[in-house]
């Protein structure tokens, strides 16, 4: 089989050519380093993305703070992610790093704040 | 009147950049006056990952990127003036500011930073017809709202035109349950970077249906339908191609503009190319002392990069500074064929210095090449070009003259 994918992995994207058999991987052209392969391996077997989003803030100067999940989780879990994301809430004040939600759905990824929210 | 050696205009990514730059190279006598309440510029309602890669190796959040600035210049002692518009910039780098804490403020400074960033274009610019109802937004905007302060915009959306912000601000609003029906862009090709298509539409099925646009908005309190039609090779919409689509809102990702009403006030020349200033190779305007870099000189794809030009700044305004004067550069870089600009527009040829271009056009297994006169200053292949990318060339001193001008092209 062959197929065209679009290296997300940097700013680059890189067009990779890939021929492969099942999830097997035989051959890649037009990557520029050896990421494309890893990553077209990887989206064969197990499609994984980061996301990023925003939790509600109590008693904070903004009523919203940004936060992102530290390692990549299959792409069809996603919005099962958001769902819990959703329903967080948190009091002010938050910083940068600080865990909301530690091994999110047991897929070993923390969702963790992204922003200082000082009291308001 | 106080007076600083050198105002930074704008405390996003671009100026807190500059001002840690300088710090570090002796200058202390530093001010940078932000309009909003917060240092960080647009980067503080970018939630998404992807910054930071080629400066840090590692993909944060935009909010994260501008902290590692925001901490290093609190640390540093930099004095900042937030909530604080400037009002007015001459020629003789007087600056005029008003903010609610300190009043009226006017600022004689020996150099001046133009880091003011860049705005959306808007509805207006496009002259889309139809009626004005609430639920047309510009990407931008709606991710602020969205963002910041917790207002969802809409249910239904259809997204004109495809730059990277509206492609991260379909990913979003599908993530917080809007339905996307389609980003539309008129260009046949993509005005955002491949990787936003893959991640932000692909991943979720949302259609990009390329030469098409909007040719009627409607509804009469609130948006109810939109228009879209395929369009030809000068974007004209072919008539019979029409299709409604309904929806409640609109978000237009169409453009983005350097925002220079004062560079202009200032006497600043700018580029009809890039809409902003015209800059020699030390991010010096026509005016000596007054610098511009980041978005508000040309917009750009990554803030990585919008750092690093920051930096180069702030390296020739130190200079500039410390030393009194620039080495001049007499001589022109011209944008040739297939070139859609170039920074800077004016080299001395006798130092090294970072070349930024865009293709105008997306162009396979091309040459970018790089001449004075007859000699080739530089070469590289390119497997593929896209306007979307933006190029940058180290240029080495070696390779240049000082006695012809500057030509780029696409070849």
């Amino acid at each position: 089989m062959k197929r065209t994918f679009t290296c997300i992995v940097c700013p680059n994207g890189c067009e990779v050519e890939a021929e492969y058999e099942g999830t097997q991987v035989l051959s890649v052209t037009g990557n520029l380093c050896p990421k494309g392969k890893t990553y077209v391996t990887q989206e064969l077997a197990d499609p994984r993305r980061t996301i990023a989003s925003s939790v509600r803030v109590q008693g904070g100067e903004l009523p919203l703070v940004s936060v992102r999940l530290t390692s990549a989780i299959p792409k069809a879990r996603i919005f099962d992610v958001m769902e819990i994301i959703n329903r967080q809430v948190i009091t002010a004040p938050v910083h940068i790093g600080d865990v909301v939600v530690k091994n999110i759905l047991g897929l070993d990824s923390d969702v963790i704040v992204t922003k200082n929210i000082e009291k308001a | 009147m106080m007076h600083k050696q050198a105002v930074i205009v704008g405390g996003g990514p671009a100026g807190l950049a500059a001002a840690l730059r300088l710090k570090e190279k002796g200058v202390n006598d530093l001010l940078i006056l932000e309009r909003e309440q917060k240092l960080g510029g647009i980067l503080r309602q970018c939630i998404h990952d992807g910054f930071g890669l080629t400066r840090f190796g590692e993909s944060l959040s935009g909010p994260e990127y501008a902290q590692r600035f925001i901490d290093q210049v609190q640390q540093a002692g930099i004095d900042c003036i937030t909530d604080c518009t400037v009002l007015d910039i001459t020629g003789d780098k007087l600056v005029t500011a008003a903010s609610r804490e300190h009043g009226l403020l006017q600022i004689q400074a020996d150099a001046v930073l133009l880091t003011m960033g860049c705005r959306e274009r808007t509805r207006g610019a496009l002259a889309t017809p139809g009626t004005r109802p609430a639920g047309v937004y510009t990407a931008g905007v709606a991710q602020n709202y969205i963002n910041l302060q917790n207002i969802m915009v809409g249910r239904e959306v259809v997204i004109l035109g495809s730059g990277d912000i509206g492609l991260i601000m379909a990913r979003r609003m599908t993530l917080e349950g809007a339905h996307v029906k389609g980003v539309y862009e008129v260009q046949p090709y993509p005005s955002g970077l491949p990787r936003n298509i893959e991640q932000c539409l692909n991943d979720y099925d949302i259609p990009l249906h390329l030469s098409h646009t909007v040719v009627d908005i409607r509804g009469r309190e609130r948006l109810t339908s939109v228009v879209v039609a395929q369009c030809d090779e000068r974007f004209r919409p072919i008539p019979g191609t029409e299709e409604e689509i309904p929806c409640d809102t609109l978000i237009l990702s169409v453009g983005l503009i350097p925002e220079n009403e004062l560079s202009l006030a200032a006497g600043v020349e700018l580029d009809p190319r890039t809409r902003g200033a015209f800059v020699d190779e030390h991010c010096q305007t026509a005016i000596p002392g007054v610098f511009a870099a980041g978005n508000v000189l040309h917009v750009h794809d990554l803030v990585d990069f919008v750092s690093l030009e920051a930096e180069a700044l702030a390296d020739s305004a130190a200079e500039y500074l410390l030393a009194g004067s620039l080495p001049a550069c007499p001589l022109e870089v011209k944008a040739g064929s297939n070139v859609g600009h170039v920074i800077p527009q004016r080299i001395s040829g006798t130092r090294p210095f970072t070349l930024s271009l865009r293709v105008r056009q997306p162009l396979n297994n091309v040459s970018i090449v790089v001449r004075q006169g007859d000699r080739e200053v530089l070469r590289k292949k390119m497997r593929k070009a896209l306007p979307a990318e933006m190029i940058q060339l180290p240029i080495r001193a070696e390779k240049l003259t000082d006695s012809a001008d500057m030509e780029v092209c696409v070849e």
